[in-house]
């Protein structure tokens, strides 16, 4: 059984069908794209699927649980993270805090024990710190732990994002444009981590990406969105050497 | 690295109480020695008050980062409920104990009303939250100018008209008499009692934000849709931090009562203006800052009742502060601004150029 399953999910804005019967198939462990021309309904299709938008239609079934029309944090709960394409960082929290947010479902202590400074505050504040720094090394942003957020250069803001998305625990982590604003050096050194990732904690990531390019060095499996609409999935390779696809990035 | 963060907030944390502490000591050492003016010595109770409400109200406006105008309506049904309590009870309590239920009342209730205002309020997403806190103070102000409440053997009886409508028997007493308010409440607030509540106060604002809990209500303040995203629960984050807050003004509240022999509610103490006022400590301390609304609050109160001889200059070195307040505040926005037009930062740009 497949990880995420998405069946004939639609969604329209007044007259705009800018999701319009989207279907998608991913197993777990895959490292899968979404791609498609600007405006083609990516980043809406992971807001469908993090119950940020409700669908008109369709149903979104993640390990067999069917999620469909669930709020957004019942949907984190469920096993689905995400990032964003404009960077949502908690700006005016160190780097440490933003991953410590991101731990808040997996760790608890009562607001009493947080006043008063019981025991279990402490020892579970000292786990959420261990948990949380080995989070940051991951993205080599370890040193930068008291840092205010908002003061991290872009391309390790894009990752403290991901590290905040990783410490809720996901099934399935979605990436919107995690390259995005990146100079080559720094997409490069991105998809490496997001490779470790994939491989260190057995994840299994669907990413929206805008440039192809950056596409085929790295996932196994693409689905192309245009205009709403699935315009062909399968085999990377496949997919990129398809005339449909090429015609629809090169516009008509 | 992270264990310097840690203690970096431990010693912050540290050096505000340690500030309330060392201005305790001093204020003793000079009523001690009698160096103290009537005037002031009247003061320090009132400057209490003032502190726990801006500290609380920075909890909403700081923290949660929502709007709140009606501060003073949490503080007006902590000190009513609470000069209530003590005044049926005078005869029967010790003063102690009464007086530390009366604090446990007047939070409990304020934070009640609290609750009733941020249940339907805090869920919707746009800022409504200023405009029903508006409404809810001058409603409480109004409210209790018109209430009557009276015990007799047969129990208590409410009015909305006047005290003959209670109907009393004779030996009965009106415990609460519409505007007249509540009269001869036990003055159990003192200038000790009230350091107590402010280093409580401080206590629980601070602890609350270096915890799990706060830490969700901050990242909630700075980024709705990515804390959702996290799975936080945005209404019961935002209901805990303004239930706390008006809990806290509630106590300021009772702190007020117990301090003067008639509670009565003006626009004076218990209106707009009073929640104004408390808005101004906060967004002068610093929006966020903790420490900074303590001596905002402190500095602005003091400052109008020093410079009273000075009459027409009054006004004048108010304002004054209050700019030299604002230029040198931590919020970060405040920062953000001295970078933008420092000097030296002006005059770093200028050399740059002429060195190109
Ligand atoms: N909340 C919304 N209301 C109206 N239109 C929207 C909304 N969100 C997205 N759209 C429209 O849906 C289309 C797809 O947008 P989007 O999913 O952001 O594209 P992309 O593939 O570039 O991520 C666009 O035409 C956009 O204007
Ligand atoms: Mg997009």
């Amino acid at each position: 059984m497949a990880l995420l399953e998405v069946q004939n999910l639609s969604i329209s804005f007044g007259g705009l069908r800018a999701v319009d019967n989207f279907n998608i198939q991913i197993e777990k462990g895959q490292l899968y794209g979404l791609i498609g021309p600007n405006g083609a309904g990516k980043t809406t299709v992971f807001n469908l699927l993090t119950g940020v938008y409700k669908p008109t239609e369709g149903i979104i079934t993640l390990d067999g649980e069917n999620i469909t029309g669930k709020k957004t944090i019942d949907i984190n709960k469920a096993g689905i993270a995400r990032t964003f394409q404009n960077i949502r960082l908690f700006k005016e929290l160190s780097v440490l805090d933003n991953v410590k947010v991101g731990l808040h479902n997996n760790y608890h202590y009562g607001t009493i024990s947080g006043i008063l400074r019981l025991p279990s505050y402490s020892k579970t504040e000292k786990i959420m710190d261990e948990k949380a720094m080995e989070l940051l090394k991951v993205f080599d942003l370890d040193k930068e732990a008291s840092t205010l957020a908002a003061n991290l250069p872009y391309g390790k803001q894009r990752k403290l994002e991901i590290a905040r998305a990783l410490a809720t625990n996901p099934k399935l982590l979605l990436l919107d444009e995690p390259a995005a604003g990146m100079n080559p050096n720094e997409t490069l050194e991105l998809m490496e981590t997001i490779h470790f990732v994939r491989d260190h904690f057995n994840m299994t990531i669907l990413l929206i990406e805008h440039d192809m390019k950056l596409v085929s060095g790295i996932c196994e499996e693409l689905t192309v969105l245009n205009f709403g609409k699935v315009l062909t999935h399968g085999k990377t390779s496949d997919v990129l050497n398809d005339p449909q696809v090429i015609t629809a990035y090169l516009g008509e | 690295m992270k264990m310097k963060e840690l203690n970096k907030t431990t010693k912050s944390n540290l050096i505000t109480y340690a500030l309330v502490i060392i201005t305790y000591i001093i204020v003793q050492i000079i009523l001690e020695s009698g160096h103290m003016s009537s005037l002031m010595e009247g003061l320090l109770v009132p400057l209490c008050t003032y502190v726990i409400l801006a500290v609380s109200l920075n909890l909403t406006v700081g923290i949660l980062g929502e709007l709140s105008l009606g501060h003073a309506g949490f503080m007006c049904v902590g000190a009513f409920s609470s000069a209530f309590f003590s005044k049926c009870t005078a005869e029967l309590l010790p003063s102690g104990l009464r007086f530390f239920l009366a604090i446990l009342i007047g939070a409990a209730v304020a934070a009640l009303f609290g609750m009733l205002v941020g249940i339907p309020v805090l869920r919707l997403k746009g800022d409504y939250l200023a405009i029903v806190t508006l409404a809810f103070g001058e409603i409480i102000k109004n409210l209790v100018n018109v209430l009557y409440i009276g015990i007799d053997e047969n129990g208590m009886h409410f009015s909305t008209k006047d005290s003959i409508s209670l109907g009393l028997q004779p030996g009965g007493k009106t415990i609460i008499n519409g505007a007249q308010g509540i009269s001869g409440t036990p003055n159990d607030s003192t200038f000790t009692i009230g350091i107590i509540l402010v280093l409580i106060t401080l206590f629980i604002v601070l602890n609350l934000v270096h915890s799990r809990d706060g830490r969700a209500i901050m990242a909630i303040r700075d980024n709705r849709i990515a804390a959702e995203s996290v799975g936080i629960n945005i209404t019961k984050y935002k209901l805990m931090a303004f239930t706390i807050s008006a809990a806290l003004a509630g106590v300021a509240g009772v702190l007020y009562a117990h301090n003067l022999s008639t509670l009565t509610a003006l626009p004076k103490n218990f209106g707009y203006n009073m929640s104004i006022t408390i808005l101004v400590f906060v967004v002068l301390g610093g929006i966020g800052n903790i420490r900074g609304s303590v001596i905002a609050a402190v500095v602005l109160t003091l400052l109008p009742e020093l410079l009273r001889e000075l009459n027409d200059y009054r006004m004048l070195i108010y304002a004054i502060v209050l700019i030299a307040m604002m230029l040198f505040n931590s919020s970060p926005k405040a920062i953000a601004f001295r970078e933008k037009y420092s000097l030296k930062k002006l005059f770093a740009k200028k050399s740059a150029k002429e060195g190109k």
